[in-house]
């Protein structure tokens, strides 16, 4: 099974992470440690009214609090031409007109209306509280289902229509599969709205520095992304801004693009000349922060008599709030809904609303719905049909031997293994073991139950753009040391170290020699950086690309100061040797400096030093993929889900280092966890939103988990490296996963769990409901 | 708003500053001592993202004022490593079973693990998970803080 060919030393092991030790000694550099020399803070005034317009704002005794130095609403920043941009919207969806604070409307609770720069940001937040607001309030539109009403513009320059849609269109043909089928078997499933919440919070510190030069510290995804989004922003020339970003706190696809608050500070910064900071609290991210996933998605399945898939339909609806990222009626999620199963036809009907409450953001696996609604129908139309969910999937999944595969949306399948991580999970569960403890569990009055999901997961995407490419430079010093630059980055994901070990195998030096640098814009080229679970497969193709170079160049002076032939250079340890030829071995050290310092012993007409890059375009996709198990218990009386078992059987090609590959794995399992049992972003009936500490809006702690069981299958793809992302797969998986074990665990009450959250009320509202019939 | 002039000590060293009432610990220590180690994660006393050790106990700076520690001796992630960087039993059993990614939560699971183990106590396994359930990470779903509290309690040592 492992078809890992290369003996690697440092890629596939555990190594500790580089990032630990500053971290572990509360040294690390997130943005909000940063101070800089006469900084103001800024707190926003926010509307509490979720629909209407602004009558007027005084300022007066805000601006006249000591303290205080610039209280600016929208009018004040007419000064500078912002632009808003859309970065990963459809191209067929256009956007709202938007300017950092509330210009005249309010489209939901929570808008920027006003910013104030003060001393500190408690006088900030002083000030702020005496502006005074007067709004007309309208009726907002809050829900999905309000919003599909149409009945009013959120966004009067865009008319009362949905914000995009899709179609995949039906036909006589598919309509005739569905009249002939022996099993047809429909379902909605609706996933609730849900909050990123990374750990820290957004934030940024910007710093105009002489003329329309700026250095900005931001909590984000890629400092090269937010560098190019304010140059845009501002059209400011790109190299005038710099963005730094050391350590983040988690991001999850929020900080994938700079908002109305960081655009505003900067704005603030450039108008009062002053350096900003702006710091959001835990509230201003609940309540103002884009959220995720409020979307639900009717599926139609066709079925032969042997439980084979013949073709899907399916209706999406999208509750996008306000002030997306990104338009869309969510393609992506639609197109990947064949999954690794040999489903003929596929028909769509996708839209997306805007409402008046707050914009959409990605969300790790935010085309997640895909597997979410195919993998819960599968288990229904199991039930329905009266054979095994695992049946169902081994009917239908692809095989090894299939590939590659074109699934009937068009996208090619090839290096990836779910049958095989299927088998590998029904294993390490013991199935006929569960099955019996659940009987005899259930004669005791207690429900377990055991649920599977299987997904592929598009990493890497290169759909041109912004993703189309990611840079690697690597140098090795005049000290023998290697640094490496790379364009992508790390909120968690550590790819100091990962790289490290890439470029350490790859170069022959010692992981210890190895540097890695992704947190400054002004120090190196453009790159997406962090999204998509791209890293691996972009950053570190670009580097192995770039190693290639730097080797071959390494070699060539080796053998000009040794005399020997380049193909007998072989470079080891931080040695460089001549095979057979002990006597001859050299340090890179010594070779360095002479390439540095001693130049007239290179060979004639060769450039000077040791630096090497490259600019790695990746295959349109990489596909990694997974299958996971869970065993739950509901408990009868408080409705409560117990997660006893939880087995992740996954293949991402080749580990560079397992335990940051199960770190990922385990991170997105949880949060997709946390997404069907307990996260839960709710509003009122006037577009309040309730769930606004970590009081109300719940993320699993350390008893929501058990210890996760890994399987881990070794399939390289034919990128270099043969690396697969892992980022985004266990919250694409995870939640599927746990819906079927406690629809499993339910079964004995004949109902369905597909409206989330599972919450306690939910789970025992169904349980009464069906006993009471 | 009124200030008052406090005298504590921060990992070992004294300080002696003028705090607003109203300034909060976590606050102090970031703003004022240069402990920017101590991380705000919710400022309601949730995430555990903020725990230091005041008088040897796990307290969460943003729930206790500067003005209350008047006295006491503080103690914070940036005060455990020995002066010749050798990490704490704490930070190197977290170091070795990956028990953190972004870090932001890490200070203050630190923090509260060394609250727990001072002075050679061994809490068992459930203790240690208990007093972690006070903690929120976005990252991990804990899964290496299991295995360092396992670590911890002595049972896999
Ligand atoms: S910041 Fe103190 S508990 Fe969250
Ligand atoms: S490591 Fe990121 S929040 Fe815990």
């Amino acid at each position: 099974m492992n078809e890992m060919t290369q003996a690697a030393r440092f890629v596939g092991q555990r190594v500790p992470r580089k990032e630990d030790r500053r971290l572990l000694t509360g040294n690390g550099a997130y943005t909000d440690d940063i101070t800089v020399p006469g900084m103001l803070h800024a707190a926003f005034v926010r509307s509490y009214i979720a629909r209407g317009t602004i009558k007027s704002i005084n300022t007066d005794a805000a601006k006249a609090l000591p303290g205080v130095h610039a209280v600016y609403v929208a009018d004040d920043l007419r000064t500078l031409d912002i632009k808003f941009l859309q970065l990963y919207s459809s191209p067929t969806a256009p956007a709202p007109a938007m300017w950092p604070l509330a210009d005249g409307r309010i489209a939901h609770v929570g808008e920027p209306v006003v910013i104030v720069l003060a001393d500190s940001r408690a006088l900030a937040e002083d000030g702020a509280a005496l502006v005074e607001v007067d709004y007309e309030s309208e009726e907002p539109v809050v829900t999905l289902e309000q919003a599909r009403a149409l009945t009013k513009a959120i966004h009067p320059d865009l008319g009362v229509k949905p914000a995009d849609t899709m179609i995949v269109p039906s036909d006589d043909a598919m309509a005739e599969t569905f009249a002939k089928a022996a099993h047809v078997v429909t379902g909605t499933i609706r996933h609730q709205r849900q909050a990123h919440s990374p750990m820290e919070t957004r934030g940024v510190v910007a710093q105009p520095k002489g003329t329309g030069e700026l250095t900005v510290w931001v909590s984000c995804q890629s400092p090269h992304m937010a560098a190019r989004y304010l140059s845009e922003a501002f059209n400011l020339p790109a190299h005038s801004i710099r963005v730094i970003a050391k350590d983040v706190g988690g991001a999850f696809g929020l900080k994938v693009q700079l908002w109305r608050e960081e655009v505003a500070a900067v704005a603030a910064a450039l108008i009062a000349n002053r350096p900003v900071k702006w710091i959001e609290d835990r509230l201003e991210n609940l309540t103002s922060a884009n959220q995720a996933r409020e979307q639900e998605v009717t599926v139609k399945l066709a079925l032969d008599a042997d439980a084979k898939l013949l073709a899907a339909d399916l209706e999406y609806h999208s509750n996008i709030g306000a002030f997306p990222h990104g338009i869309g009626a969510n393609a992506l999620g639609m197109m990947m809904f064949p999954g690794p199963y040999r489903l003929p036809r596929l028909s769509v009907n996708a839209n997306a609303y805007f409402s008046n409450t707050c914009g959409e953001a990605a969300f790790r696996g935010p085309w997640m719905v895909e597997s979410l609604a195919r993998e819960t129908m599968l288990d229904v139309a199991a039930r329905q049909i009266g054979i095994d969910p695992l049946e169902i999937r081994r009917r239908n999944l692809i095989t090894r031997e299939e590939q590659p595969f074109t699934t009937c949306m068009g996208t090619v399948l090839n290096w990836v293994t779910p049958r095989e991580t299927l088998e590998l999970a029904v294993e390490k569960i013991d199935v006929a073991a569960f099955r019996a403890e659940q009987a005899k569990a259930r004669t005791e009055g207690r429900y377990l139950g055991l649920g599977f999901a299987t997904y592929v997961e598009p990493t890497t995407m290169n759909m041109g753009g912004v993703l189309s490419s990611e840079w690697a430079q690597v140098q090795v010093e005049p000290t023998g040391k290697v640094t490496a630059v790379i364009s992508t980055h790390s909120q968690g994901h550590g790819t100091e170290t990962t790289m490290a070990q890439v470029i350490a195998d790859e170069l022959g030096v010692p992981f210890n020699d190895v540097s890695v640098f992704e947190d400054d814009s002004s120090r190196g080229s453009f790159g997406a950086g962090a999204g998509g679970s791209r890293q691996a497969v972009a950053g570190g193709g670009a580097a192995i690309h770039a190693i290639a170079i730097l080797k071959a160049k390494i070699k060539a002076i080796a053998a000009h100061l040794l005399n020997a032939s380049a193909d007998a250079v072989e470079i080891e340890s931080g040695m460089i040797r001549v095979k057979g030829v002990e006597e001859m071995t050299t340090s890179l050290a010594s070779l360095a400096a002479t390439a540095y310092f001693e130049t007239p012993r290179l060979p004639p007409g060769m450039e000077a030093g040791l630096t090497a890059q490259y600019r790695y375009s990746p295959p349109p996709f990489v596909f990694s993929n997974a299958t996971h198990a869970c065993v739950c218990e509901v408990d009868r009386d408080t409705g409560v889900v117990k997660i006893l078992r939880w087995v992740a059987s996954e293949d991402c090609g080749v580990m560079i280092n397992p335990s940051v590959v199960e770190g990922q794995i385990a991170g997105g399992v949880t949060q997709g966890v946390g997404g069907v049992l307990m996260e839960q972003i709710r509003y009122d009936a006037d577009g309040n939103p309730t769930a606004a500490t970590f009081k109300d809006y719940l993320v699993p702690g350390i008893f929501d988990m058990p210890e996760i069981e890994y399987c881990h299958m070794i399939t390289p793809a034919d990128n270099p490296g043969g690396f697969k992302g892992i980022g985004e797969g266990g919250a694409i998986i995870g939640p599927p996963t746990i819906i079927n074990a406690v629809a499993d665990a339910l079964s004995p009450f004949g109902v369905r769990t597909l409206d989330l959250p599972l919450s306690p009320p939910r789970l025992l509202a169904l349980m009464d409901g069906a006993e009471a019939k | 708003m009124s200030d008052h002039k406090i005298r504590l000590t921060v990992d070992g060293g004294p300080v002696s500053k003028t705090v607003e009432a109203r300034q909060t610990l976590g606050e102090f220590l970031r703003d004022g001592c240069g402990r920017t180690g101590v991380h705000l994660g919710c400022e309601h006393g949730v995430c555990g993202a903020c725990t230091v050790i005041v008088d040897g106990k796990a307290v969460r700076s943003c729930l206790m004022l500067a003005v209350q520690a008047d006295g006491t001796e503080v103690t914070t992630a940036q005060g455990l490593a020995a002066p010749d960087g050798t990490l704490s039993p704490v930070q190197q059993a977290m170091m070795d079973e990956h028990a953190l990614q972004c870090g932001f939560c890490t200070p203050g699971v630190v923090m509260t693990m060394t609250a727990l183990t001072a002075g050679g106590a061994r809490p068992t396994e459930a203790e240690i998970k208990a007093a972690m359930s006070g903690h929120l990470c976005r990252c991990t779903g804990y899964q290496g803080i299991m295995r360092a509290a396992r670590k911890l309690a002595g049972v896999n040592a």
